[in-house]
């Protein structure tokens, strides 16, 4: 098994190509070969782009041939979430009111990967305009869970951790908002990371909640997913709200927390978690618990914290995302780009736009363009967005004081594993429980990565680490030192997909 | 609130969001219960000031590039239906 | 057919109250958000980009000299610069605006309480300013199908996203009582004088015909003592002689209400250029709701004191102060400025006089041959087809005794007709002051032995019959001799 190109770490496989053992355009096709094999019963793609990738492949051999000096990850292929815009590859954030859509710009993103010389594959599956915790709301197909194909592989970002656990991709650019990164990564037993809002840039992300929405790497391991951080990372002048300030050296933290050396660090458990409807089910609580006496083995201190106000995270989201949300997707009116629908000669704009919005957006988008309409129509904006954004100063300091105490928070990533299909869809607040642990850290704005840690009833379950705002170092150290405990990696051991 | 945000929803769509609605907005009234009184709002991790660009011109689009998504397209416009006019 | 009081009886009755709101387009190089280039005219859709498009993904970014220019604004209209301001999001749909939301502010705009000076008719009234905000244009529609581009019976629209995105500055001002009977005036007033104010520091061409200040104009009447009437608020007034008309109108249009007994509704209305009256616009069951809420993809904006104060140590001189240094240069009293200023002439005055014509000659021909001539066509001073230069050409040919007042009104005529300048209207037209003096003297003689009492009057002591003597020598030369130069003629010949 360890000599198929796909079974490769991503540093592996640039080391190879660097060192010349492999070619950016042989790594490339044994990963579009397997999209074609698995993709069809996985359903992780929205857009393969073979020809694009192979081109690229092919100039990152050509430059190396020529003895140009390239970036630490140059040649190894990547898959992007179909929320990113792409210039000249379809760009639809799985909404109808988008099919057909062809970008004429990059996504700050795109381009530094451009830049990097990583080929992208395709395009991944994803919840409409990322409004989701299964994939499910996707307009287009279902995504299986690698694990387990009758079972939901996350959401929104689904698509992306769904690729990298069935190996058709070895990287993946994932975008979260209230965990969309992160709880894929759990459910699927992938590694993703949502760094710190800001640290990177949001110029091309198609906006879903523009104070909260992050771009960020989806990997098998800890050192790949900071490699591809630190391509997309960085100050980007077109994004006003993008810090211009150095990238925390998550590579080289990776790096030293694969040493299995914790001591000294302190860790918090956040008191709050384990309380209500919300605490983890039984077996998620297992193998969490089994992990953090891993990291205590390892030299780290656990810490008990009281975060008063990360009761009331989850109403505080589902204010200020919805709210944004609703103003964000106003543009989609059919008449610059996209969907139009009604459109007969006789009907006026104003009609033509309400039919257009009736047919482009599926339910969980209108639930929530609603919900955000209210929240900030006359009389409501004070009580609602107004007082959501002084809660979110109150869980900030939450945050701030416990890192007072200790150098990151640790969780598990959701309460529960991967569900199965269909049986959250008829309650959104049921839905909405599955994010409960990782939108303290979006309205935060802080660092969260989440590892995978161990199995309950077969599937895959996540540890959160949550770090201080621009030090996303920590939680790479942290989920380094958890993988060195594996071996081999848990994300390695997901159930063979055959395919054709 | 349909009307407002430009959504035609049918009345089965309506009746399935109306009970979903209020237990979503049932959990938010609990943001009530929280003393904010002269807290600041938060809105990003870093707060950043002053944020500008100089006033240098950065190359549009080519027109055929910008038209290219368009759903209707004339004269180097983007065609809309009638609009509803808003003199008597 | 509206029913309209008289102005009289409606001020005899009411008192009305103004508000106006102003929108100008700053002429910064880029739009307020992306780099697309703001020239006007282009071929349309051509100066759009992901950003002003409201392509999916794009952000803004505000453009520091379009922040700038509304600070200096907002200084030279005496306003106090917010320490701590931001954008909002205006929410709406309507297919010139590509976010279907407008980038504007709201509880927090760049500049507040401020007050512009206006004098008419020798009162003087001070405008108070609430509030001067940044904001974004929005795209053009043209009207397909209907009659002449109107929305009004048309069937599709087409939509152009230039100016969508240009910087657009908003001055709104208190409610302004007071102005009594001279409201329609102190409106158009205070327009111009923004107008001068927003020109003079060079961020806006600031020219209403070609959309870059519009107006919207707020009237009320109310009985004296009683609480202000209802408003109605006049939507893009878009000419400083339409700024006048809409209020009168509206004054009148609403006291005949009144009168009636009739309610005013809070409405927006249209104004008609070719009628001079106002219609209303839709009716809304309920008022708009904007949703405002902070912009969360822009940072706040704290303008430090050191960068307010440089702003305003940089300001030039504003237009009050020159017309005050201008005034005492040119020797006029305050009601001949006053004249001036309202005729909008101090501008062409000057350049005339830069030219080389004295004050008092530019003003006299500015104020009154040519303010004849533009107020006959319809049009401004500034569109008359003679300028400062040739003014003060034709001035020089007066002072040197060539042209007299007659010549120079028939030189004029040449001029507006584009037959040249004053010299070749005058050589090509003929009509050059007789300076031959020997064909002087004969014309002269001619007169004298024609008009043989006349003459006999002026040797008996009676000068005053010189001027049927002058009169048919003017009329043997075509009215081409120096009226001057032949009385004295005329007396040394005869004296
Ligand atoms: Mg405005
Ligand atoms: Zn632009």
């Amino acid at each position: 098994m360890d000599d198929r190109i796909i079974d490769r770490t991503a540093a592996g496989l640039a080391a190879d190509i660097r060192e010349g053992r492999a070619t950016s355009r042989s790594v490339t096709e044994a990963f579009l070969d397997r999209i074609d094999a698995v993709d069809g019963e996985v359903g992780a793609f929205l857009h393969v782009d073979r020809d694009g990738a192979l081109a690229t492949a092919s100039e990152v051999d050509a430059a190396l041939a020529a003895g140009e000096e390239l970036g630490p990850l140059a040649g190894v292929p990547v898959a992007v979430k179909d929320i990113v815009v792409t210039g000249g590859m379809p760009t639809t954030a799985a909404s109808k009111i988008l099919e057909g859509w062809i970008p004429p710009y990059d996504a700050t993103v795109v381009e530094r990967l451009q830049a990097a010389g990583t080929p992208i594959l395709g395009k991944t599956n994803l919840d409409e305009f990322a409004m989701g915790s299964s994939t499910e709301y996707s307009a287009y197909r279902r995504t299986a869970n690698p694990w387990d194909t009758a079972r939901i592989p996350g959401g929104s970002g689904g698509g992306s951790a769904a690729a990298v656990a069935a190996k058709m991709a070895p990287l993946a650019i994932g975008t979260d908002t209230g965990g969309s990164i992160r709880q894929p990564g759990a459910v699927t037993g992938t590694l993703g990371a949502k760094p710190t809002y800001g640290s990177n840039s949001r110029y091309g992300l198609i906006a879903f909640s523009s104070s909260l929405d992050t771009p960020g790497p989806v990997a098998r391991n800890a050192l790949d997913a900071a490699l591809l951080h630190e391509v997309i990372s960085g100050h980007d002048p077109r994004d006003s709200t993008s810090i211009d300030a150095p990238v925390p050296p998550v590579a080289e933290a990776a790096r030293s927390g694969a040493s299995g050396d914790l001591s000294g660090l302190r860790l918090g458990v956040v008191e709050q978690f384990a309380e209500g409807a919300g605490a983890a089910e039984p077996g998620v609580l297992d193998a969490y618990l089994a992990g953090v006496d891993q990291l205590v083995k390892l030299g780290a201190e656990i810490v008990e914290v009281s975060c008063p106000s990360f009761s009331y995270a989850l109403p505080t989201y589902y204010l200020i995302a919805p709210s944004e949300a609703s103003s964000n997707l106003a543009r989609y009116d059919g008449v610059r780009y996209g969907l139009r629908s009604g459109d007969d000669g006789r009907r006026s704009l104003e009609e033509v736009m309400g039919l257009t919005r009736e047919a482009g957006f599926g339910p969980e988008v209108k639930r929530r363009i609603i919900l955000g309409t209210y929240a900030l129509s006359a009389g409501y904006v004070d009580q609602f967005y107004g007082r959501a954004q002084k809660v979110r100063t109150l869980i900030k300091r939450d945050f701030e004081a416990t890192f007072e105490q200790c150098d990151a928070l640790i969780s598990p990533t959701t309460p529960f594993t991967a569900f199965k299909y269909g049986e959250r869809t008829g309650d959104p607040y049921q839905m909405y429980l599955a994010d409960l642990f990782t939108i303290p850290t979006n309205l935060y704005g802080g660092p969260g990565i989440s590892v995978p840690v161990g199995l309950s009833d077969g599937m895959p379950v996540g540890l959160q680490v949550m770090g201080p705002v621009m030090g996303d170092d920590i939680t790479y150290r942290v989920a380094s030192a958890l993988e060195s405990t594996q071996d081999p990696l848990l994300a390695d051991t997901a159930p063979e997909i055959e395919g054709k | 609130m349909a009307r407002l945000a430009r959504l035609e929803v049918t009345d089965d769509e309506l009746d399935a969001f109306a009970g979903q609605l209020d237990v979503i907005l049932e959990s938010m009234q609990t943001l009530g219960e929280v003393d904010t009184d002269g807290v600041e709002p938060t809105s990003h991790a870093v707060p950043l000031v002053n944020v500008f660009r100089e006033d240098q011109p950065q190359p549009s689009l080519p027109r055929d590039a910008a038209l290219a998504g368009g759903p209707d397209t004339a004269e180097g416009r983007f065609r809309v239906p009638r609009i509803l006019d808003d003199e008597e | 057919m509206t029913k309209l009081s008289t102005y009289e009886a409606a001020m005899a009755a009411y008192e009305p109250v103004l508000g106006l709101e102003t929108h100008i387009e700053l002429d910064t190089g880029t739009k307020m958000f992306c780099g697309c280039p703001t020239a006007f005219g282009a071929e349309p859709n051509t100066q759009i980009c992901p950003v002003c498009l409201a392509l999916p993904g794009a952000l803004p970014v505000a453009n520091r000299a379009a922040v700038e220019a509304t600070m200096k604004i907002g200084l030279a209209l005496n306003c106090r610069i917010a320490e701590w301001t931001r954008f909002a999001r205006k929410n709406y749909f309507y297919p010139d605006m590509p976010k279907n939301f407008q980038t504007s502010q709201y509880e927090e705009p760049l500049c507040e309480d401020g007050y512009v000076d206006v004098a008419v008719d020798g009162d003087h009234y001070r405008v108070e300013i609430e509030r001067v905000h940044l904001e974004e244009d929005t795209g053009k529609t043209l009207h397909v199908g209907g009659a002449t581009g109107r929305i009004h019976g048309a069937t599709e629209s087409l939509v152009d996203y230039n100016r969508a995105g240009i910087p657009l500055v908003e001055i709104v001002t208190k409610p302004v009582p007071g102005a009594g009977d001279l409201a329609p005036e102190v409106a158009r007033a205070y327009v111009t004088e923004l107008r001068d104010i927003v020109r003079s520091l060079g961020v806006s061409d600031v020219r209403m015909e070609q959309g870059s200040l519009r107006c919207d104009v707020n009237v009320s009447l109310n009985r004296a003592g009683d609480a202000w009437g209802t408003r109605t608020e006049t939507k893009n007034v878009n000419s400083l002689r339409s700024v006048e008309r809409a209020v009168r109108h509206e004054i009148r249009r609403q006291a005949a209400l009144l009168d009636s007994g009739e309610k005013i509704h809070q409405e927006t209305r249209h104004f008609h250029e070719a009628t001079g009256e106002t219609s209303p616009g839709r009716s809304k069951e309920e008022a708009t709701d904007y949703r405002y809420f902070p912009e969360p993809d822009l940072a706040v904006m704290e303008p430090d004191r050191e960068w307010v104060e440089r702003l305003r140590s940089g300001l030039p001189e504003l237009p009050r102060k020159r017309r005050e240094r201008l005034r005492a240069e040119w020797g006029l009293g305050e009601l001949e400025m006053q004249s001036v200023v309202n005729a909008d002439a101090v501008e062409i005055i000057e350049a005339t006089v830069a030219a080389g014509a004295s004050p008092t000659a530019a003003v006299k021909w500015w104020l009154g041959e040519l303010s004849r001539r533009a107020n006959e066509t319809g049009v401004e001073l500034g569109e008359l087809r003679i300028g400062p230069e040739q003014v003060a050409e034709l001035q020089g040919m007066v002072d040197d005794g060539r042209l007299n007042d007659k010549l120079a009104r028939q030189v004029i005529d040449g001029v507006l007709a584009d037959e040249g300048g004053p010299a070749e209207v005058a050589a090509s037209r003929g009509l050059e002051v007789v300076s031959d003096t020997g064909a002087l003297e004969a014309a002269v003689d001619e007169a004298i032995a024609a008009n043989p009492d006349a003459a006999e009057k002026i040797r008996g002591g009676k000068h005053a019959a010189a001027g049927a003597l002058i009169g048919a020598v003017m009329k043997s030369t075509k009215g081409q001799a120096d009226a001057g130069a032949v009385r004295e003629l005329i007396l040394s010949k005869l004296g």
